[in-house]
């Protein structure tokens, strides 16, 4: 038992500055220099930062998915992270101007796992949660997997699907709720055709509860892989504070309540009890 | 000079390096901070309020951020007291770090099994009796609302605690008056107290209009509830002057730590703090150090309840 802990055992706390905030649709994009941490982020790691000045700060950091990164850029390593401006701290940091500092905790969090051999991967975004799949979709192609997008939102202007990040994306579908941009529906009004029709072995997926629940669902049906992106409140980011609990399966079927930040945010989505989130666990 | 400052501190019979600790159920059991400091470079790491089976706690949400603070409503979540004893106390007396054992029960007979067998395991530097958890289904069982039921749980851990290790109970401010419940707790045998467990607060969802935890009700912690802390401490400490104190409640900077200091804090013990900057223990340590110098003193221990004075 003794010996240097492994949880969180990249993370460093470093003072990292904004080189970049750009509006883009409903989002901001945010480029933020934080150094050599930057060579042990992989996608599905998040960084947790601290939003407000001196006399307006907020007790707790929040927590967003880095969507790709950059070893060597003129600004050394950064990291590059969707935020959506709805709540007051990400207002906060959406409202930083280029050059202003903000302190960062990086990286955090189980990464996407990679196929050992090429593998068809179908890759699901909702809303920003399409954010961290742009560099999963650039490493697994790298490692000669054939990839393949779906994203979806209610409306176009909350689909963020940059050009520069479609290169490594062997199609990309994008549907709408009412229809604003691509196809009307959602992401999973044709998930069961797309998972025959190219061969899908394993499903990736980020975005809101019901939209993991219902790929699940659908993945389990054609007994394909799924791992899954959790968005849960949390209060630390670091293991400590065990609110970001999700009840998950183990092999002998024995739920326990999950932290998504260190034992995810990635899982799989097999083993995740969605019907009994936010559920009295006496049913455990 | 402020290096040759002297910071160890007592609780009882138990010595500590510095009086900066973990708060209970604020830092696991110690292995996701080590990758931000030494555990054993703080006063000691409280661990996570345990109970004699593993818990699965309450359901989410669990965590409402309030102005200055934030409601929790993890209702004991953890591993069960044998897999804890197996598991994270020799990982953390292997870190170097001083450990401070903190149990909770849903019986009074509860509280004395997991005493038994905190006794039975070496390396343990005092015993966290928590009476006070507010996220639990019953408030009847809130067992430090009231003085005979803290009596009678105290009695049971004393029974089996002999004075190898010091007994702290961890007391809550819902309560008329405070030092009535001290009193009696130590009567029953308690060698200090913790002061202050959090505060019981609701928050409203607007968009659902219900009660927007899982649990409905929650802890209260943070900065906001730091003057509740200062005065439970000041009026016990002024009831109970020789009775050690570790205080806890909203501390987030040095400043903090040095005010519960004043009041009457014997150790000082950082929560919520933890949540929005690991390294927030370090930094409040040498804040600390820093103001007790600027101040004039040699030690803590001058410093401690110099409010009184």
């Amino acid at each position: 038992m003794a010996g240097m802990s492994t949880i969180n055992k990249f993370a460093v706390q470093v003072d990292a500055t904004i080189i970049s905030n750009k509006r883009i649709g409903a989002y901001h994009q945010l480029i933020l220099s934080v150094g050599e941490a930057v060579r042990n982020c992989r996608p599905g790691n998040f960084i947790a930062i601290q939003v407000g000045d001196e006399t307006s700060r907020m007790v707790l950091r929040r927590a967003f998915a880095i969507s790709r990164t950059s070893e060597n850029s003129q600004f050394g390593g950064t990291v590059e992270l969707i935020v959506a401006p709805h709540g007051s701290g990400s207002k906060w940091l959406c409202a930083q101007i280029e050059g202003s500092e903000v302190n960062v905790i990086t990286p955090l969090g189980k990464a996407f796992g990679v196929p050992t051999e090429p593998a068809n991967a179908l890759l699901v975004g909702g809303g920003y949660g399409s954010a961290p799949l742009f560099g999963l979709a650039d490493l697994l192609k790298s490692r000669g997997c054939k990839v393949d997008m779906v994203l979806g939102a209610s409306n176009g202007n909350k689909i963020y699907a940059p050009m520069e990040g479609k290169r490594s994306v062997n199609s990309l579908k994008i549907f709408t709720e009412d229809g604003s941009m691509g196809e009307s529906g959602r992401v999973t009004s044709q998930l069961a055709n797309i998972i025959q029709e190219r061969n899908i072995e394993i499903i990736y997926s980020c975005g809101p509860m019901a939209m993991l629940k219902a790929i699940t669902e659908i993945a389990s049906e054609h007994q394909v892989m799924h791992q899954a992106s959790v968005e849960e409140a949390m209060a630390c980011g670091i293991g400590i504070c065990m609110t970001c609990v999700l009840p998950v399966k183990d092999e002998s079927g024995a739920i326990s309540m999950k932290r998504s930040c260190i034992d995810g945010p990635v899982m799989d989505g097999a083993a995740v009890c969605w019907d009994l989130v936010g559920k009295s666990t006496e049913v455990f | 000079m402020s290096n040759q400052l002297d910071l160890s501190t007592t609780l009882g019979n138990a010595w500590f390096p510095s009086p900066l600790f973990t708060a209970s159920g604020c830092a696991s059991s110690g292995k996701e901070l080590a990758q931000f400091f030494p555990l054993k470079d703080i006063g000691a790491v409280v661990t996570k309020s345990v109970m004699n089976k593993p818990r699965h706690g309450r359901p989410t949400p669990r965590m409402a951020e309030t102005p200055s603070g934030m409601l929790n409503s993890i209702g004991l979540q953890g591993p069960g007291i044998d897999a804890f004893l197996a598991n994270d106390v020799p990982w953390l007396l292997a870190q170097g770090s001083r450990v401070i054992v903190s149990i909770a029960g849903e019986t009074i007979d509860e509280y004395s099994v997991l005493a038994r067998k905190v006794r039975s395991t070496p390396g343990i530097s005092a015993l966290e009796v928590n009476i006070s958890c507010p996220n639990v289904e019953n408030r009847g069982l809130v067992f430090a609302t009231d003085c005979d039921t803290s009596a009678r749980v105290i009695e049971g851990v004393r029974k089996v605690i002999g004075g190898e290790i010091p007994i702290i109970a961890k007391l809550t401010p819902d309560v008329t008056n405070i030092v009535d419940v001290a009193r009696s707790v130590v009567n029953a045998g308690a060698d200090g107290v913790a002061l202050i467990n959090t505060v019981l607060g609701m928050v409203i969802n607007l968009d659902t209009m219900k009660p927007h935890l899982g649990g409905k009700t929650g802890g209260l912690s943070g900065p906001a509830i730091r003057p509740i802390a200062v005065r439970a401490i000041y009026q016990v400490h002024e009831a109970l002057p020789d009775l050690p104190i570790l205080g806890m409640g909203g501390v987030a900077s040095g400043r903090d730590a040095f005010e519960l200091i004043l009041a009457g804090a014997s150790g000082v013990s950082v929560g919520t703090a933890s949540f929005g900057d690991p390294t927030a223990l370090i930094s409040i340590q040498n804040q600390l150090r820093e103001l007790l110098a600027q101040r004039g003193f040699t030690s803590l221990k001058q410093a401690v309840g110099y409010a009184h004075r």
